[in-house]
C-alpha cells in the first residue's frame, strides 16, 4: 500500500542516514572546536516575529492557533538566533558564537525538485564587526568543509555593499537602480546591458556598471581604479589579508554576488563544488538584522544545505 | 573536448545552423554534429545537442556548462537558475497573439460577450502572464503540435505562437493583432560554471560577441 508525502520532503532510510549523520557530526566537531554552541530553536514560531528579520526569506507556512495567534515555519535559522541573542542573551557580553544543525522550511515551485523542509548546518557569529569577523567565518566554513573531505570547492566572496555604491557613486536615479539591480538579481546580463545603456552616462561608466558585476576570479579582481569600487574592494582585501592559506586557497572573488536574501549588509559569500551544479550554501554579513530584535550588534553567519553537500561529496567520488 | 573544456548544449531546430556556425567561429569543431542528425551526444568536441527548450534543463543541473537557447524559451521557463550572457543576435522571431483574419477580431468578441477569450499556446506561462499584465480574462489552452490548428476548429478564439516570417500564420488564414515580444538566441551559463570555469566563459563570450548581428531586446 502507498501512502503519499508532500512534494519536497522525504524519508531518510539507514544508509543514507549513516552517510548524512557522518556529515553533521563533522560539521559539528568543527563547530564546536571553534567555540560555537550549538542551539536549537522551536520549528514553529509567531510569524510577527519572524517578519522581524524583513527582507529575508518569508516563511511559506502557517497556521492559526488556538488563541487566533498566527504560527509559521521557520525559513532559515538566522532570523530565530537574532530573536534568541535579543532576549536571551541581552546583556551578553559580545561576541556570541552559535552553531546550529536544523531543518528550515520554504515554499517550492512545482515540478522543480526543491524541497520544502531541508536540513542546514551553520554558524552565527554576533558582535564580530568587519573583515576580523568576516574571516573568522570563512575560516569554520572552510574547516568544516574540509572535515567532511570535501575537496574540490570554492568559496566565492563579494559585498552585497558594491554594486549600490557603485550606483550611488555614478549618481544612477532610483527608478534606473531598482531595475538594474533586479537586472542583476535574475543574472540577466543582457538586461543588464540593455539598461545600462539606457542611462545617459560617460561610456567609461555605463563599461563600469556592465563589466563589474561579471568580475570573478582570483585577487587580480581586487584592483580597480580609485573610486566607489576600490573603496568596497578594500573591504574584501581586508578579509584576504586575514586568512591562512589554507582556507585563501578556497577563495576565489565575485564582484557580481548579489545573495537573495535581503538582510545581507556587506560581504557576503557562496560554496560551489565542480561536482554540484548549484551552490551548497553561502551566507554573509548582516549588520542590522539584530537591531531589528533589540539588540543592535553587527554578525556574520553561513548556512551549508546538508544534502547538497552529500550530493557534492558523492560526485566527486565519482 | 573543445579548446575551452565547456560542454555546450545546442538547441536542434531553427537555431542549430546558425549556432553551429558561430561555434565554428571561435574554434570548435561542429562538423560531426551537422553530418549527423541522429547522434545526440558529441563528447570529443563537448557538445549535446536537445530539443530547444530543454537546453535551460540541462544548463542549470550543470549537465551542461553553458547553452544556446531563444529569448521566448527563458521568458517562458523564468524560473530557471541561469546566467544570461549575450544576445547572439540571430534566430530573430516574434511573440504574437493571432486571431482568424476579419473584422470583428473574434478574441475581442469573446471577451466582450463571455468575458473571457481562450488562447491556445506552447507557451502557456508566458501566454498568461501577458493576458493578466494587459487585464484580460483567458483560458489557456496548452497544445503541443501545430498551434494554427486550434482556432481554425473552434477550440479557441486566439493563439500566443512564435513566427518568424508569418508565412504560416497567412496561410491558415490568421492575423497578428499584437506583438508580445521578440525573441533572439541567447548564450547562457550554469551558475556554478559561470563562477569556477570563468576565464573559460569569459572567452566564449568575447568571441561570439564578435560574431553577433544587430543587438535585440
Amino acid at each position: 500500500m502507498i501512502h503519499r508525502i508532500p512534494s519536497g520532503t522525504r524519508d531518510v532510510l539507514p544508509d543514507e542516514m549513516r552517510e548524512l549523520r557522518a556529515i553533521t557530526d563533522a560539521l559539528r566537531g568543527v563547530f564546536e572546536r571553534h567555540g560555537y554552541g550549538e542551539v536549537y530553536t522551536p520549528t514553529i514560531e509567531y510569524e510577527s516575529v519572524l517578519r522581524r528579520g524583513d527582507g529575508g526569506v518569508q516563511p511559506a507556512y502557517r497556521v492559526v492557533d488556538d488563541h487566533g495567534d498566527v504560527l509559521a515555519l521557520r525559513a532559515d535559522m538566522t532570523v530565530p538566533i537574532a530573536r534568541v541573542v535579543a532576549t536571551r542573551y541581552q546583556a551578553a557580553e559580545p561576541p556570541l558564537r552559535f552553531c546550529y544543525v536544523a531543518h528550515a522550511y520554504r515554499q517550492v515551485t512545482p515540478h522543480r525538485g526543491q524541497m520544502r523542509e531541508f536540513l542546514q548546518a551553520g554558524i552565527e557569529l554576533v558582535g564580530a564587526p568587519g573583515a576580523a569577523g568576516t574571516a573568522e567565518a570563512l575560516t569554520v566554513l572552510c574547516h568544516a568543509l574540509d572535515a567532511v573531505g570535501l575537496r574540490g570547492y570554492r568559496v566565492g566572496l563579494g559585498d552585497a555593499a558594491l554594486y549600490p555604491a557603485l550606483l550611488s557613486g555614478l549618481g544612477v536615479d532610483e527608478e534606473h537602480r531598482e531595475r538594474l539591480l533586479q537586472e542583476l538579481a535574475t543574472k540577466d546580463f543582457v538586461g543588464l546591458e540593455r539598461e545600462v545603456r539606457e542611462l545617459d552616462l560617460a561610456g567609461r561608466d555605463a563599461e563600469l556598471l556592465v563589466r563589474v558585476p561579471q568580475l570573478r576570479g582570483g585577487s587580480d579582481v581586487l584592483e580597480a581604479p580609485p573610486g566607489p569600487v576600490a573603496d568596497a574592494l578594500r573591504g574584501l582585501r581586508d578579509v584576504l589579508d586575514l586568512l591562512e592559506g589554507s582556507v585563501a586557497e578556497h577563495v576565489i572573488f565575485d564582484l557580481g554576488l548579489a545573495r537573495g536574501l535581503g538582510y545581507y549588509t556587506g560581504a557576503v559569500f557562496d560554496v560551489y563544488d565542480p561536482a554540484l551544479g548549484e551552490p551548497l550554501g553561502g551566507g554573509g554579513r548582516y549588520d542590522d538584522l539584530l537591531g531589528r530584535f533589540g539588540r543592535a550588534l553587527p554578525a556574520v553567519g553561513f548556512a551549508i544545505g546538508v544534502d547538497r553537500l552529500h550530493a557534492a561529496l558523492a560526485g566527486e567520488g565519482r | 573536448m573543445n579548446r575551452f573544456g565547456l560542454t555546450f548544449a545546442v538547441p536542434r531546430g531553427a537555431l542549430l545552423d546558425e549556432t553551429l556556425d558561430a561555434l565554428e567561429r571561435i574554434g570548435v569543431d561542429a562538423g560531426e554534429v551537422r553530418s549527423n542528425d541522429r547522434r545526440l551526444l558529441f563528447g570529443d568536441v563537448g557538445i549535446v545537442t536537445m530539443r530547444p527548450s530543454d537546453v535551460p534543463t540541462y544548463v542549470e543541473a550543470g549537465a551542461a556548462d553553458v547553452g544556446i537557447v531563444g529569448k521566448d524559451v527563458l521568458m517562458e521557463q523564468r524560473e530557471r537558475q541561469v546566467f544570461e550572457l549575450l544576445d547572439l543576435g540571430y534566430g530573430g522571431c516574434t511573440m504574437v497573439l493571432a486571431t482568424v483574419a476579419g473584422e470583428p477580431d473574434p478574441a475581442a468578441e469573446a471577451l466582450r460577450r463571455l468575458g473571457v477569450m481562450r488562447v491556445a499556446t506552447k507557451y502557456p506561462r508566458l501566454a498568461a502572464r501577458w493576458l493578466e499584465n494587459t487585464g484580460r480574462q483567458a483560458e489557456i489552452v496548452e497544445v503541443k503540435g501545430s498551434v494554427e490548428l486550434a482556432p481554425l476548429t473552434g477550440l479557441v478564439e486566439a493563439i500566443v505562437d512564435l513566427t518568424a516570417t508569418g508565412t504560416t500564420l497567412r496561410e491558415n488564414g490568421l492575423v497578428v493583432r499584437e506583438e508580445i515580444l521578440t525573441s533572439t538566441a541567447r548564450l547562457i551559463a550554469n551558475p556554478v560554471a559561470h563562477k569556477l570555469k570563468a576565464t573559460a566563459i569569459d572567452e566564449v563570450v568575447e568571441g561570439l560577441r564578435g560574431v553577433e548581428g544587430p543587438r535585440g531586446g
